[in-house]
């Protein structure tokens, strides 16, 4: 299954990113490249196999629901391009509802 | 001046009064400014480093000092420090000043340690090179022309020019022991869980951990010890208690067994390594530990196995990187999704954008049971592996690289010929299990080889005591 230039627009949308025509050009060759280096996975047979989806044995590791001090509103806009007043600041986002 | 190169040496000259600590790191931030051209550092801490040296030297006057009072330690640039950047060696992250302290820094001052500044690496740790950072390549002190590897290069080169006594790195696939075999100095990735993983910025989350490098295993056990144990804040880290680990340095391991994997010894290991390897384990030999083959069958299927996993999960984890409450923003954006959209594609290098690509693919509608299903399903097969293989022996011996320090720019244009340079150290990851990277000689050019040793979950004391002999062999 080659992934097309078409492909990798779709790819880039979920993602959230864009790509010149020689910076796509260059990820459809790459993205092809290690994908069916990745296809080396087909050789083994895992349909008995459960898949392994936390690494450490730990269950349900609780605490107790205690109040603590949290990041101060200053502080968590301290690094914020744009901020207005408490909030962070964003292009207006009516239009495309 | 003197650059020490261990901590035991500067304590010893601090206490004869040869030394003050204000006084060597006032010296040492110079000489770091003379050899920029290995351009480890982004930055160094001067007024935080020596008020820090100032108060160490109080203490020890006084009699109060901590563990690591003294201690020059470089920090890589993916774990929060409060009021310092954190960039991740990212144009994205460029201006990013951190807001608190990642547990593992709380823990090092709490212990009067000095943080001189911060290392490059890797852009947010995806390579093996150190060519991936956004403020240019790390150069290999050995020979300037070769990488230190990656991605924790500047850590590891910082403690190999001497330009600290210890670092911290993190380790998501080989990127403490990785560079540390290519610098020659001993790096160690702990068990999954035994540090804390809160204020270290997340690449591949069920893979990730802080782990120290140094010159010596004493050192390296030292740093572990202050630095691991159960934090609150981090769920994955485990309650298990931790042992005094430099104390346990020393002991007999004549009655450990040693297994080397078969299948680290196909094609593409160089002779030379190889021919390092077998000396390591004829001089455990000669100490009386028994040194057997061991299989690992599902070794061929790390890389794949570990790319598909790490990709995914760094998709997820750098979603949050879109210009709204920190990092990058572009300039005038027309609407959110524009916003969103430009701010990442100016932010992230080609590699970053590369891995985020893949792993949205594996995830995509269609394809996540055929890659990341399969790649879990194959992740346990590797696991077990792993726990057949400590059945039988209680250490792993292997070589951490194929090949010494290659030169920088000689693998940039194929990313997957650098993805195998990993073959040897993602298992560990992919098991969660510890390892530790130790010099073991020099390659007929003059380049160190590293071997690596892999331990079982939680079994850390074994990993630098066997560690703390081979160092001790001394070999050539």
């Amino acid at each position: 299954m080659a992934v097309t230039p078409k492909d990798v627009d779709y790819i880039a949308a979920l993602a959230h990113l864009k790509f010149g025509e020689a910076e796509k050009a260059a990820m459809v060759t790459d993205m092809n490249n290690i994908l069916s280096y990745m296809e080396k996975l087909n050789e083994l047979n895992t349909d008995q196999v459960d898949p392994l989806t936390a690494i450490t044995d730990a269950e349900n590791v609780l605490r107790p629901d205690e109040p603590k001090t949290m990041l101060q509103n200053e502080d968590a806009l301290s690094n914020a391009p744009s901020k207005i007043g408490p909030f962070f600041r964003v292009p207006k986002v009516i239009d495309q509802l | 001046m003197k650059l020490y190169s261990t901590f035991s040496e500067f304590r010893a000259d601090l206490q004869s009064g040869k030394v003050t600590c204000e006084g060597y790191v006032t010296d040492l931030l110079k000489e770091i400014k003379n050899q920029q051209d290995l351009n480890c550092y982004l930055e160094t801490f001067d007024e935080s480093a020596l008020d820090q040296a100032r108060k160490a030297d109080a203490k020890l006057k006084a009699g109060q000092a901590g563990k690591l009072a003294g201690m020059v330690i470089a920090i890589k640039d993916v774990i929060n420090i409060k009021g310092k950047k954190v960039s991740c060696a990212s144009k994205i992250l460029e201006n990013f000043t951190s807001v608190y302290h990642a547990t593992v820094i709380e823990k090092l001052l709490a212990e009067d340690a000095i943080l001189i500044g911060r290392t490059n690496m890797d852009e947010f740790a995806m390579g093996s090179s150190n060519e991936n950072s956004a403020f240019g390549p790390v150069r290999n002190p050995v020979d300037k022309t070769r990488v230190p590897g990656g991605s924790s290069g500047g850590s590891a080169v910082a403690v190999a020019a001497k330009l600290a006594m210890t670092s911290l790195g993190s380790d998501t696939g080989g990127s403490i022991r990785f560079p540390a075999a290519l610098c020659g100095v001993t790096g160690m990735k702990p068990t999954y869980g035994r540090v804390s993983r809160y204020g270290l910025v997340a690449y591949a989350s069920s893979f990730d951990q802080i782990g120290p490098f140094a010159n010596s295993v004493s050192d390296l056990a030292l740093v572990m010890e202050v630095i691991s144990g159960h934090d609150e804040k981090d769920s994955t880290s485990s309650p298990k208690p931790v042992e005094p680990f430099g104390q346990g340095l020393g002991n007999s391991i004549s009655s450990l067994k040693f297994g080397i994997p078969k299948q680290y010894l196909g094609d593409g290991l160089q002779p030379e390594v190889r021919e390092k390897l077998t000396a390591a384990a004829g001089y455990l030999k000669s100490l009386g530990c028994q040194v057997t083959e061991v299989e690992l069958p599902h070794t061929e299927y790390c890389i794949a196995t570990y790319y598909i996993l790490t990709t995914a999960e760094a998709s997820s984890n750098l979603a949050r990187y879109d210009g709204v409450r920190y990092s990058f923003r572009s300039k005038d954006p027309v609407t959110l999704n524009d916003m969103y959209v430009r701010s990442r594609s100016e932010g992230f290098g080609a590699e970053v954008k590369r891995r985020i690509m893949l792993g949205t693919y594996v995830l995509s509608a269609g394809y996540y049971d055929a890659y990341y299903t399969k790649a879990q399903k194959v992740r346990r097969l590797i696991r077990e592996d792993f726990t057949k293989a400590f059945d039988q022996v209680d250490v792993l011996l292997t070589p951490t690289s194929p090949s010494p320090a290659f030169k920088i720019g000689e693998k940039t244009t194929n990313p997957l010929e650098m993805y195998l340079s990993d073959i040897y150290t993602v298992s560990a990851n992919l098991a969660g299990i510890p390892g530790i990277s130790v010099p073991a000689g020099t390659a007929s050019d003059g380049l160190p080889v590293g071997v690596q040793l892999l331990g079982k979950h939680f079994d850390e004391q074994t990993l630098l005591n066997a560690a703390y002999h081979i160092e001790k062999a001394n070999l050539k």
